[in-house]
Parts: structure tokens; sequence; C-alpha cells
């Protein structure tokens, strides 16, 4: 996470995010029927015969016996079979299932590559996760104008996510459990989950501080206290493994029924192999890989080609790798495009930063992601709009861009 | 394309018809053990041709070698547009995924004009997308197109456009307009800079196929969400002797995006995993059709077509046609391309070791970075236009950026011991202060531990490093 450090332009700060979100909510509700483009300018000037002279500086080929007639050519979509399909994990849990959550949130499945909806869309949609934090951190200036009133109330900020931003789920990052920065206690963290999930209704996944012994003894307090609200921990990595920690925070996760995050930085021989240590312990269904995500600029292309090579690797009948993914696409902000001042032929930031993120977004939801922690009120928002149309198939109508050529903007 | 090989419709290279032409040596200089090996990974579109040395230094398999290449032309025709140094190459795709070998010809993205724009309005959008430009690891990104649409259907006015933009631009041309009459008053004029026709349709295909032959220039064959149609007419224009052509299946904005995605995913695949030749051509994507949603706002539409654009330079769009020249809409799209494009064969990392700026003496700073090409470009470019005199010790994180690198165990307290002695820094400074990046804070204890060093956490991004060391350089005693 990345912060500009005192703006002098801080009181001048342009409110257009707040503004894109109004006009980007305000746009969902225009009927395309609104849109459609005025008759007369629909219409095409076909002569029916042009008697062309060539130039003198091209000459015709001659070419000979020309078709007059359209030659039919037929097209099959051109589907394939795969003998693998990705597990699907269940995320949350209701009463009746042990927990409280009033929804649950489900991933996975693919039985194709992503979105090649000529063979099958994803039957369950990829989801969005809203990260909070459990105290103050250092937020791009874009980012924190949107959540300034719930900073260091993670409760709160989860309900603006869900309720204001339309988060799927929220990820809870224990920032404070870090020992070099407050070491909050196993049992503060655990509070501060249980007040989460008082909070909201939708599934919660629990972020640690990336200190492994600490992550360790935090993911097993919130595993027994949390007990059967399926959260997933995010996350275990192969130095946990090697640390001796793993086996003891995956028998918490399968003791209490959650689910495990499971990161490697991107090296698919990595996640297999983690994967593998934690079918020791887990049922197939309770482990989501998170590959590594890098931010646009910075990396993005090996984010996306790995999550790619994994999901078609899954398919192809790799049982290792046929997980859900989850992407911190967050880190877009660590791409100094995404929050510095460029210029002013770039700008405005507030803009420019959440299109970073939402592209990020979307370069992995065709890659396969199946979740997306996000932090951006606009990128979340145009995410869940975008994956909402992939499903609509058949929609088209030719006739609306048909004379895109001679559209007055 | 040869009529003929067309009439063969759809069909697979087998490894076996590959493997006849090869030396079948099994020498083994292209990598692979034998010559079958390296035939399948021909059909396969994993290696070049070009890998195998014999085939191509020996005299003796001329013939094998020119056969073989016309067996493995790229799937994706690769179409010119523009003459002389601006000229965009356009497709030439080798393979369908970027994993499988790298994607070649970065997705040309060109802005539009009108011919009812007033003139200085033209004038100034062409100055735009000529001086548009961007700094990225240091290369410089920018526009590559100008497209002409005609809106006022009006052959006079449309040369007149064509004729402003040729005299103020020396980028490739997209000449836009379903009339035949416009299209022809265009060419008149721009011919010779051999730009883009914009489009054969269902109804005008035969003249606009007089044009493209005529005036010798690549064709775009527009069939909004019918790739049957599409398929029809570039059989048609084949066979009429038109062979530069590029594929416009329709971009549909918001619910059409599902439709639109699936179309370009078929295309592609098709001719990529299917050798079907006859919808083997670039594909255009045209993300400006956000902007026929006119009753949103303008940010809304920006924002719109840049995530159509993102989308499509992801799926397979081998030129874009889009509108708006707000950088903020356009930086992101215009790194997405360079990402994707990236050769994934090539290693990121630059070599690790000791880089000295200015004239640092021994009392100067000693900082350290990841050896990711571009965190250590972006570092040595806020060094070097700061003017900072230093040290600047590059780990081997085995080419990943610092956080990845500290998450990923490549970049340690060990590995930053290991560089900061083989640097030898050690008898160029009298101090033993140094700085390491704020995003591997962690590591700070065990690097005391380890080196002796003590460790000053520096910014998390580079940018914020003259204005550390104002604060903290020289290193306050304690
Ligand atoms: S270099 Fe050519 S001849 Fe030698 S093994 Fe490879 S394919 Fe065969």
């Amino acid at each position: 996470m990345v912060e500009r450090k005192g703006g002098a332009d801080e009181g001048a700060l342009i409110k257009i995010g707040p503004k894109l979100l109004d006009l980007l909510r305000e746009f969902g509700e225009i009927e395309l029927e609104n849109v459609e483009i005025e008759a007369e300018e629909l219409e095409i000037w076909i002569p029916s015969a042009t008697v062309v002279t060539p130039p003198a500086a091209a000459p015709p080929k001659v070419v000979p016996a020309k078709p007059m007639e359209i030659l039919k050519a037929e097209f099959e979509p051109p589907i394939q079979t795969y003998q693998g399909r990705i597990v699907e994990v269940k995320l949350g849990a209701t009463r009746s299932e042990g927990g409280t959550r009033e929804k649950v949130v489900k991933i996975g499945g693919e039985a194709a590559p992503s979105f090649y909806i000529f063979e099958e869309a994803p039957p369950n949609p990829p989801v969005i996760s809203a990260d909070v934090f459990d105290m103050e951190v250092p937020l791009p200036r874009a980012i924190k104008m949107h959540v300034q009133d719930v900073i260091g109330d993670p409760a709160a900020w989860a309900k603006l996510a869900v309720d204001k931003f339309g988060a799927d789920l929220v990820t809870v990052h224990l920032v404070s459990t870090d020992p070099l920065r407050k070491d909050a206690s196993p049992s503060d963290a655990a509070k501060t989950i249980e007040k989460v999930l008082q909070a909201v209704k939708v599934p919660v996944i629990v972020g640690g501080s990336g200190d492994p012994k600490k992550d360790a003894e935090v993911f097993k307090k919130i595993a027994e206290v949390a007990h059967g609200e399926r959260v997933m921990l995010s996350s275990v990595t192969l130095d946990m493994a090697e640390a001796g920690l793993l086996g003891e925070i995956a028998k918490a996760a399968r003791e209490h029924g959650h689910v495990i995050l499971a990161f490697t930085a991107m090296d698919l021989n990595q996640a297999k192999e983690l994967n593998r240590k934690l079918y020791d312990y887990l049922p197939r269904d309770s482990i989501v890989m998170d590959l590594t995500t890098a931010a646009l600029g910075y990396g993005l292309e090996y984010s996306f080609t790995v999550h790619e090579r994994a999901r078609l690797a899954a398919l192809a009948g790799d049982v290792e790798l046929q997980h859900p993914t989850s992407s911190g696409t967050t880190n877009a902000w660590a791409a100094r495009e995404a929050w510095l001042k460029l210029g002013s032929e770039w700008e405005p930031r507030e803009l420019r930063g959440p299109l970073w993120e939402t592209v990020t977004a979307l370069t992995l939801l065709l890659a396969g992601v199946d979740i997306f922690m996000m932090m951006h009120p606009a990128a979340i928002r145009t995410l869940k709009e975008v994956i909402g149309n992939l499903y609509k198939r058949g929609m088209v109508k030719p006739e609306s861009i048909a004379d895109w050529v001679s559209i007055k903007i | 394309m040869s009529v003929s090989k067309v009439k063969k419709g759809v069909r697979e290279i087998s490894p076996l018809d590959v493997y006849m032409l090869l030396p079948r040596t099994n020498c083994g200089k292209c990598g692979e053990s034998n010559c079958m090996a390296f035939a399948t990974k021909l059909v396969n579109r994993e290696v070049l041709l070009e890998l195998c040395k014999p085939l191509i230094e020996e005299e003796k398999y001329g013939s094998q070698y020119s056969k073989l290449k016309e067996l493995l032309a790229p799937p994706i025709r690769e179409v010119v547009i523009g003459v002389g140094e601006t000229a965009v190459k356009v497709g030439g795709k080798l393979v369908m995924y970027r994993h499988e070998l790298t994607y070649t010809n970065p997705t040309p993205i060109a802005i539009d004009v009108t011919d009812e724009m007033p003139e200085d309005e033209l004038l100034k959008r062409i100055e735009r997308i000529n001086n548009l430009k961007y700094t990225y690891i240091g290369r410089t990104i920018k526009l590559d197109m100008v497209a002409v649409r005609s809106t006022s259907n009006d052959p006079a006015k449309f040369k007149l456009a064509v004729q402003r933009v040729m005299s103020t631009t020396k980028l490739p041309i997209i000449l836009c307009t379903f009339n035949p009459d416009v299209m022809k008053a265009g060419l008149e004029v721009a011919y010779e800079r051999r730009p883009l026709i914009y489009a054969a349709t269902e109804l005008n295909w035969r003249q606009m196929a007089d044009l493209a032959l005529m005036y010798n220039c690549p064709l775009a064959v527009f069939a909004p969400n019918n790739i049957g149609l599409l398929k029809s007419l570039t059989k048609t224009l084949i066979e009429y002797g038109v062979e530069d052509l590029l594929l416009d299946p329709g971009t549909f904005p918001d619910e059409g995006i599902a439709d639109t995605i699936m179309n370009f995913t078929m295309i592609r695949r098709s001719a990529c995993k299917l050798g079907d030749n006859l919808l083997g051509f670039p594909i255009i994507g045209v993300p400006m059709t956000a902007w026929s949603l006119k009753d949103a706002p303008k940010e809304v539409l920006q924002w719109k077509e840049a995530c159509l654009a993102a989308m499509l330079i992801v799926r397979y769009a081998d030129l874009l046609i889009m509108h708006s020249l707000e950088g903020w809409s356009l930086l992101p799209n215009l790194i997405l391309r360079a990402n994707i494009y990236t050769d994934p064969r090539k290693p990121v990392a630059v070599e690790p070791g000791l880089r000295v700026y200015g004239s640092p003496d021994e009392n100067s700073p000693v900082l350290v970075t990841s050896n990711y090409a571009l965190t250590f470009f972006t570092v040595q470019s806020d060094i070097e236009s700061a003017g900072i005199n230093c040290y600047l010790v590059v780990v081997d994180t085995e080419g990943y950026a610092v956080e990845s690198a500290v998450a990923g165990r490549k970049m340690t307290a060990q590995t930053v011991a290991d560089a900061l002695k083989s640097s030898g820094i050690e008898s160029k400074v009298k101090h033993r202060y140094v700085i390491i990046p704020g995003l591997a804070a962690r590591l700070s204890g065990e690097i005391e531990e380890l080196t002796g060093w003590k460790v000053l956490v520096g910014p998390r991004d580079s940018s914020f490093i003259q204005a550390f060391l104002k604060e903290n350089w020289p290193p306050k005693v304690s």
C-alpha cells in the first residue's frame, strides 16, 4: 500500500470519486431503449453500382473469376471437452449449517476456461470481497476519502463495504496483530472478528499480518471462536509448512469447519506442493489458492499467465490445481501510476486510481480468478456490473452498433 | 493465402508432416532431444522454427525450410497498415495463449476524428494523438493510429478531413465509412499511405473489395454478432482476390459484453486451435461503441470504454478503435498492452550487484533493492532524477519485485547479506548503515543480526527516496 504524503493540494481535494460513483449508479438505471440511435442515423446509403476509375499510381490487379454472390461458409462454435473441473468451495455457513451467516458464497465449480460461455458460463459467478483493516494503515487518498469515517472501526467499515459498496463478503486484515506494529493478542483479534461477524451477514475472510508464527496463533484462536462460520483464513504459506506451523492451522480449520487460502509466489509447482501438504489435513473443498497478484504495470502479466496456466492445467486434469483462486487485487495500488500526480494530461488521479484497480481486476477475471479482494468502491461496482453482464448471453442487438461509424458524439 | 488452401477448410497440421520436413538428425541443437519432439512443439506453436539451426544454415535444407515456413505460417495473418516508420503490423499471432510462446504485434490503438469536426477541433485532437507519450521502463508508449469517420456521408467533406489528417500526422490511418463513394473519395487522397479500409459489410462488400484491390489497401470486414456471415465474407473476399483482411465481429457495451467476449474468443480459438483459415485474420475491437450510450455523462462513457478496451486487449483484439483522449483513461490500457505483450520467455531481471550514482564518497548512503527489472529501473530513475550521490546494491531476487520477493523468500536477510558482501561495498564506505525498501521492513532485525550493519527502513515507494534522505541522512548516531 502506498500513500502520497503531505500533498500541498490536500485542501483542494477533488471529490470526483464519489461523484463518479453516483454517475455509475445512475447509469445502471438507464434503459437501453432510451439510448438507441435515431432511425435516420441508421440508414446506410449504398449505391447500386459504383464505377471506379483507377488512379494512375495504382493499376488494378487482374483477378480471375471473381465471385458475384456471397459464398456461404458454415461456423460451428469451437467447443472442447475437459477432463477436469474446479472444486466448489463454500464460504460462510447459515444457522442450519452451523454458522450465523444469512448469505453464503459459493465459488469454483468451473468446467471451462474463464467465461468461455459458448461452452459453459461459470456455475458460480466470481465474487468481490472488500478489504477492511483493523487499524489505521497508509491508504491512497482516492480510497481514504471513501472510508475515512470508519477507519479504526472494522465492524463499521465492513458494514459500509457490504451496504454501500456492494461487496459480497469482507476481508478483515488483522494488521494490528503484527509484532512489528501493535502486536495485538490473538484474543483481541478474535474479538474484532466476532464484532465483524455480528455487523454483517455475509461470509468473512480473516487476513493475518504476514508474520508466520503470529498468524498461526491468531488463526487458531479465530478458528475456535468463529466455530462453524466457515471463514477463510488468509493465508498459509510454504514458510509456515517449513516452520512446522501448517499442520496446526489446517487442523484447527478442519475441526471448526473453515476454509484455507494457500498463498504461493507465482509458481505453480509451489502451489501444488502447498496443496499436497494441505491434503493431509483438509478436504479439497476447503482450499482456495492465492497465486499472487501483481499490479498493472508491475508484473500483472505474470499474475495473468500464472492464473491462466493454472486454470488450463486444472481443466486438463491436474487435480492439484483444481481449486478456485483468490486475488489480492488491491495490490494494484502499489503501482505509482495509480496514485501519483503525473502531470495534467494524466489527471485526475482520483479517476485514474480506481480505473487502475478495475483494469487489474478485469485482466484477472478473464484469467479465471474467483474471489477479488478489492478496495475502491467504483472498482468494486464496475467489476460486479461486468460480471453480471458477462452472464447476459444473447442480449446483443446488432443494429445498436451497426452504424457506429457515423454516431455523433 | 492461396485459394486452394482455403478450400481445404479447417485442418490440423500433424507433427508427422512437420517431422518429415525437418533434418531428422536428432542433433539436439534446438534444445529438444530429437526432431520429433521439436516437431510436436512446432505444431503446438510452442517454439519457433528458426531454433532448428541446421535447417536454416545448411543449404541442402533450403526447400524444406520454405515448405515448413508455409506449413507453419502464423494462424493469424499479419497485415501491415500504413507505410514507412510509423506503419503498424497487426495480427501475426502465433499462439492463442501468451504462455505458449509470446504475443506478437502489440494491439495498436487508433483514436477517432470525424469529417464534421470543425477544423481547429480536428487539429487539436490530432496534435494530442501525436504527442501523448508516457515513459515506462525506459520505453516510450504512445498512441498508434488515427481513425477518420465519415459522419457526414459526403465524399467531399470526407476527402477534406482525410487531407487535413494526412498533413498533420504521419500515423497510419483508418478510413471509416460504409459508403463506397465516400470511401473512394478518401482513398483517392490517402491510398499511398496504405490506410485500412473500414469496412466491407454484407451489403457493400463488392464495391469495397474493388477499392481494396484497386488501391492495394487492407480491408476490414464487419458483421456484428454474426461469425457465420463474417466467415462467408472472408471466404468470398479471398476468392475475390483480397488477401489482407481484418475481422470486426462487433464490440457491444454493457449487456453485450458477454457475446462480444464470446465472439472474440471463438474466433481466435477456431483460428489457432482448429486451423480455420477463414477466421485467421486480425480482430478489430471498437470500444468506442460505448459512446453510443449517449445519455450518460462523459466520465462514465470514458470509464466504460476503458473497461471494454482492457477486456479486449486481454481477449484477442489485434487493433482497437477508441474515442476518449483522456490520459487517465488511456494510461491503464497503454500499460496493460505493454504488459500482456511482454515476451514471457525473456527474463525480466537485471544483473544483481553494485550500482554507483553520481559521485558518492565514503559517507554516501547505501540502498538496497530487488533485481526485478521494473523495480530496478524505477528506483534508478528516481535516484537519477533527484541527483542523489549513492550506492545501490541490487539483490538477486530472481526477478521478483520487493513485496513478492519478501513473501516468496527470494529477498531474505541471507540474500541481502550475500549481496552486501559480494558487492564490495564494505570497502567503499566507512559507515555501516544500509537503507532497505519499506516493503522489506520485516527483514530489518535479521539483516542487522546477520551483517552487523544498521538497517534504516526506507520509503515504500522510491519516489520518496530524496525526501527520506533529507530527513534521515546522515543517520543520527544512536
Ligand atoms: S535442431 Fe533441428 S535437426 Fe537438430 S534435433 Fe532439433 S529439429 Fe532435429
